[in-house]
């Protein structure tokens, strides 16, 4: 995964630490649910949702290469995209926990992506608007893509939602096992209040409101019920992971860790 | 060995030679015409190229980056530098026309709207005119088609599956 890279200045100076954590946390969230997803391909239910699972995929892949390759540029230790994707431990990982939750059915999936994908549109618009040039140029772009993926995601859900009374059930369960893991989203804490006030970041406790209204809106038409308030799961942004993103990595990193540096 | 082309007007001559070079994803159209290639510029004795990825995860990026290299050199560049340019963004309003007449020759229907449209937003319908015999009697049978940048079609008149290139 290398090439000619894109210019201008990675670093922003006092911010640097901040800086590296938080491209890191974009770029983790992006790799890791591009691996769940991939897990996908030869299994999805029917051709066309296998082609459509993995274009999602690419694209995530393509934000994460581009931010681990920022995050490795911030750095200044001569990482590349690589070592930072194969080469380091689970608690080094910053990803929000939601993307690391093991692949159940169809519609699971489906949720997971709608809650993710909605997400990230509310950052990315906000991203596209940063100070930090590069930063900006990476969000404007995935946004782009997140916009096929948003609608991909909730056209599913609707359809499941509102399909037979087994994929509505199925549906449902996915919303509720899954909302607990969409607090984390919107947790500000010292790392972004420090870029948001220099203009590098949004606070993703401003993106709660804009997220939850998009939700609501899909819910509404797929008439599934948004689940009740409840305990929420934290702790990926600070490497405290669930077990899964242990068998998860294990499986991506193997072959660089037994063949280190091979290439195809 | 230098041609006359070459050392008076270097930067045209180099834009002829990637006008040759087509997508490895989408034979029979350019990279030229898909917009891909966005600046030429010749300082000292190096050809600095920008190229812009459709996608950010286009697989087709680093292919596309080697066949401009080694086409550049081959006509005589001694010096080609590939910079990838993120920003801004590419998107389908840069298909040249050209492009957009071979797209349909190669079965692929091209973007029916600008990217900042309403219609855009709303994500591929059905109703695309077909790539083969134009008529929008045509169904979307997925988002998604052989690359992120196309969606699969099938037309009720002429009975033949096509792809769109989506609006981006």
């Amino acid at each position: 995964m290398t090439g000619p890279s894109s210019s201008g200045p990675a670093a922003a100076g006092p911010a640097d630490r901040e800086l590296l954590e938080y491209t890191l946390r974009l770029g983790d969230n992006s790799l890791i649910l591009a691996q769940r997803l991939c897990e996908w391909i030869g299994h999805a239910p029917e051709l066309e949702e296998d082609i459509g699972l993995a274009n999602l995929t690419l694209d995530l892949l393509g934000q994460s290469r581009l931010l681990l390759g920022l995050a490795g540029e911030i750095e200044g230790r001569g990482r590349s995209e690589d070592d930072l994707a194969f080469l380091r431990e689970d608690s080094e990982f910053r990803n929000v926990l939601i993307v690391e939750q093991p692949n159940r059915d169809f519609g699971h999936t489906m949720l997971r992506q709608l809650f993710f994908s909605a997400w990230q549109l509310q950052l990315f618009e906000r991203l596209s608007a940063s100070n930090h040039p590069r930063l900006a140029e990476i969000a404007a772009k995935a946004l782009k893509e997140t916009r096929y993926h948003l609608r991909y995601a909730s056209t599913w859900v609707v359809r499941l939602g509102d399909g037979t009374p087994q994929s509505h059930e199925r549906a449902q369960n996915a919303a509720e096992e899954l909302w607990r893991f969409t607090g984390e989203l919107f947790e500000s804490d010292g790392v972004e209040q420090k870029l948001a006030a220099s203009g590098i970041a949004p606070l993703s406790q401003d993106l709660r409101a804009p997220w939850r209204e998009s939700i609501v809106a899909v819910f509404t038409e797929a008439t599934l019920t948004l689940p009740a308030q409840q305990w929420m799961a934290s702790g990926g942004r600070s490497g405290r992971h669930s077990e899964h993103l242990g068998y998860l990595l294990a499986e991506m990193q193997h072959l660089q860790r037994t063949h280190p540096g091979a290439e195809w | 060995m230098v041609s006359a082309a070459q050392r008076n007007e270097p930067e045209a001559f180099a834009w002829q030679v990637l006008d040759n070079i087509e997508d490895p994803e989408i034979p029979g159209v350019g990279i030229v015409d898909l917009g891909i290639v966005r600046r030429v510029s010749l300082a000292e004795d190096q050809l600095l190229v920008e190229l812009t990825p459709t996608y950010s995860g286009c697989p087709a990026t680093d292919v596309i980056a080697s066949l401009v290299s080694e086409a550049l050199q081959d006509a005589g560049f001694g010096h080609v530098q590939i910079k990838h340019a993120l920003s801004p963004a590419w998107t389908t309003d840069w298909i040249t026309e050209r492009g957009r007449v071979r797209l349909r020759a190669n079965g692929i229907a091209p973007p029916q709207y600008t990217a900042a449209s309403h219609e855009a937003n709303l994500g591929p319908r059905d109703g695309v005119p077909c790539a083969h015999c134009g008529s929008t009697q045509t169904q979307l049978t997925s988002e998604f088609g052989s690359t992120p940048c196309k969606a699969l079609y099938r037309c009720s008149a002429c009975l033949e599956p096509f792809e769109y290139f989506k609006c981006l």
